[in-house]
């Protein structure tokens, strides 16, 4: 019997067996069993064909890989390295995805019906929230499990100064940026000496006790109820409105499209904004002293960097950008409450940060159309999808365990513009 | 005899650093002479790091003063102000032992970091920087140069635009001084600076240093284990041992004071014979009984 399992026909039917054991338990609960309404309570129905189908294609399938394909040890990882892009294709692909990109967001609401475009606006809010957070996470160092605060003090700040003081949108936009950033330094200063798990719980006590006092506000915030009838962007102005608005001011016929294509490019400019911004800055001294953080703070201080103003420059700016987001999505969905910024929110923008690759900007692109849009795509498979989606996460970091784009680009160079490669680039202790 | 008393970059006087029931540093005053490379030796443990962390302001000492004396007049006394403000204004520049590079970055970006205050400053605390004003970009340019300049000194031009954790050692550790002579310091300190280096290695060091005094008219304070090295550059040496000074001249005189003899460089192999002999007898009364 031991010699049996050692030939190679033995070991892949081993391994094999388990596997299929492993889909055995896994299935039985997610698909095996699924419960229905009958009269007096819930009941439970049994879906066995399904759940032997699979576990008998995982024998098979399994049994055949690593038969036929895989060989050697580790096979899946080898597996996933023959399959997928190499670093050096990616890189040489990279530099004509982002423009691609560009001009495909662009030119986007000429094709696209509504659908696609709430899609768009969906995953450009993700893209400018994950390039906002990148500053903090990426460049700084800093683990940041409390972003979402900085998108709810967004929102908040528009929707609340609208019902109050009756102010529109594009007074509010900077106005709930600023306050963004005013949180980001009330957060910023406790946390300045910790470093690690200890900042990764104070950040995300902080985006909860946001949460907490809005949901507990009632007078003020409305509580659990929410803010509705947040007033909708003008376009300088004009009203997306049937009569005397948009429409009538450039003599083309209402089209209720207008106001969506309209949001289309305004979060699409504003994420651009922060893009450009954040580009900027890593080139400039404070940039420099950000990355130079994340990877050594005792040799920053010896060079004579003040770390409180850099830690603190690098939360402002970070929030200020999850502010605009906020004030963005309230106008948009014209009602929050406090249900749209629950923890799980911070986790998918930082998600998407690590799995983009900590400092990439275009890695935050990518990761955001995976993650959101991926989403949507796998909505026919209902509770599967999860299923899919952590499948996919696993791929990801089985391939590239420091994020899709992991190379760093050199902020200043002499001779050669060299990419940084990602194992020489230090994650921050923060 | 004694020039660094007479107009010392660098005073210390009565420090004292203790950790709880610890005393790593007890009582010490020295000086460090403006046109000097000063030395200061020990055993393991002495605390000779402890020192240097409190002149860097990385430790507040529990007593003690210690003045810097810029040259434009300026004094500043340094166990008051933050770590960062040692670096910017008082213009104490440091490396430390286990090299601390930005690895991840290039070479060229860690020698512009070093000019990070000056740039800060001309991109108008980047808001300038960000609308890219000329100012800003001349100063840019004018660190790009600095660095360029510092790089062919350590000969590290061919690599600027590698990552610093892709250097050999003895390049990281050249990179590390250049990086600290990118903030115009006035007194270097170097933690072991030889540590780790070929001979051949160490006699470019000893260049560097020279002229790190003779060029940047900078004064060096080192700390270091290679006493051929010590005995060989500095004008100045001080001794620790058990955090207490027992000998400060210049290295002829150090070499030649028995108490560094006893204390450092080891008693005579008579005086180990005997001791070694004493605690066989120990140990074989020990065995019996």
């Amino acid at each position: 019997m031991a010699d049996f399992l050692n030939t190679r026909v033995g070991a892949a039917l081993k391994d094999a067996v388990l596997a299929a054991v492993v889909t055995l338990l896994l299935t039985s609960i997610m698909v095996g069993i699924k419960t229905k309404t009958e009269q007096g309570g819930l009941g439970i129905e049994g879906n066995w064909s399904l759940v032997a189908w699979m576990v008998l294609a995982v024998l098979v399938g399994r049994f055949a890989m690593s038969l036929l394909v895989w060989r050697g040890r580790n096979p899946v990882a080898n597996a996933m390295q023959s399959i997928l892009p190499k670093q050096e294709t990616v890189g040489k692909i990279g530099k004509f995805v982002g423009p691609a990109l560009l001009v495909f967001a662009l030119t986007l609401p000429f094709y696209g019906n509504r659908y696609v475009i709430d899609m768009g606006i969906l995953v450009l809010t993700y893209i400018m929230l994950g390039w906002g957070l990148n500053i903090v996470v990426g460049l700084a160092g800093l683990l940041d499990l409390g972003y979402v605060a900085f998108y709810a003090v967004g929102a908040y700040s528009y929707a609340l100064f609208a019902q109050y003081f009756d102010l529109s949108f594009w007074v509010c936009l900077p106005l709930a940026g600023i306050l963004a950033s005013f949180w980001g330094m009330i957060l910023g200063f406790p946390v300045l000496r910790l470093r690690g798990d200890y900042l990764a719980i104070v950040t995300l006590a902080f985006g909860e006790i946001i949460r907490v006092v809005l949901l507990n506000w009632y007078e003020f915030t409305g509580g659990p109820d929410g803010i509705s009838r947040i007033p909708r962007p003008s376009f300088f102005g004009l009203e997306f409105e049937r009569k005397g608005g948009f429409a009538d001011f450039f003599g083309i016929p209402y089209d209720s499209m207008h106001r969506v294509i309209f949001l289309f490019y305004l979060i699409l400019a504003l994420a651009l904004l922060t893009n450009f911004v954040t580009m900027r800055m890593r080139k400039l001294p404070i940039g420099r002293a950000w990355e130079a953080l994340r990877e050594d703070e005792i040799a920053c201080r010896s060079l004579g960097i003040n770390t409180t103003n850099t830690k603190l420059t690098a939360f402002a700016l970070g929030a200020m950008f999850g502010g605009f987001a906020g004030a963005f999505f309230a106008t948009r969905q014209g009602f929050i409450s406090p249900e749209s910024f629950t923890f799980m929110e911070s986790a998918i923008i930082l998600a998407i940060v690590v799995l983009g690759g900590l400092g990439s900007q275009l890695g935050v692109v990518v990761a955001s159309i995976v993650m959101i849009g991926g989403f949507e795509v796998f909505r026919d498979l209902q509770d599967l999808r999860m299923l899919v989606f952590g499948l996919l996460m696993v791929v990801i970091m089985i391939w590239k365990p420091r994020g899709i784009i992991s190379s760093r680009a050199p902020s200043v160079f002499l001779k050669e513009k060299k990419a940084v490669s990602g194992d020489f680039v230090a994650e921050g202790e923060g | 005899m004694s020039s660094w008393k007479e107009n010392p970059i660098l005073t210390v006087e009565h420090l004292t650093m203790r950790f709880g029931g610890l005393v790593a540093v007890d009582d010490l005053s020295f000086e460090v002479g403006r046109s000097d490379i000063t030395a200061l030796i020990g055993p393991n443990g002495a605390g000779k790091t402890t020192v240097f962390n409190c002149v860097t302001g990385f430790y507040k000492p529990t007593e003690g003063r210690i003045t810097m004396n810029r040259s434009n007049g300026q004094s500043y006394l340094l166990e008051r102000i933050p770590d960062f403000q040692i670096a910017h204004h008082a213009k104490v520049a440091r490396t430390f032992q286990n090299i601390r590079l930005f690895g991840g970055m290039t070479v060229l970006e860690n020698l512009m970091i070093a000019q990070h205050n000056k740039l800060m400053k001309d991109s108008l605390f980047s808001i300038g920087g960000i609308f890219g004003i000329s100012s800003f970009r001349k100063s840019e340019k004018a660190s790009v140069k600095k660095a360029t300049e510092w790089l062919e000194r350590i000969d590290l031009i061919d690599r600027a635009d590698d990552p610093a954790a892709d250097l050999p050692y003895g390049d990281q550790r050249r990179l590390e001084i250049a990086r600290a002579m990118c903030t115009n310091p006035e007194l270097l300190c170097l933690d072991e600076p030889a540590a780790g280096l070929n001979p051949r290695e160490t006699q470019d060091l000893n260049g560097l240093l020279r002229s790190i005094r003779e060029l940047d008219k900078t004064a060096v304070l080192l700390i270091e284990h290679d006493m051929s090295m010590v005995m060989e550059i500095s004008d100045h040496v001080v001794v620790l041992d058990y955090g207490v000074k027992i000998s400060d001249g210049d290295a002829a005189f150090v070499q030649n004071d028995p108490h560094v003899i006893a204390a450092y460089l080891g008693v005579d192999d008579d005086e180990v014979d005997e001791a070694e002999a004493e605690a066989k007898v120990a140990n074989a009364e020990g065995v019996k009984s």
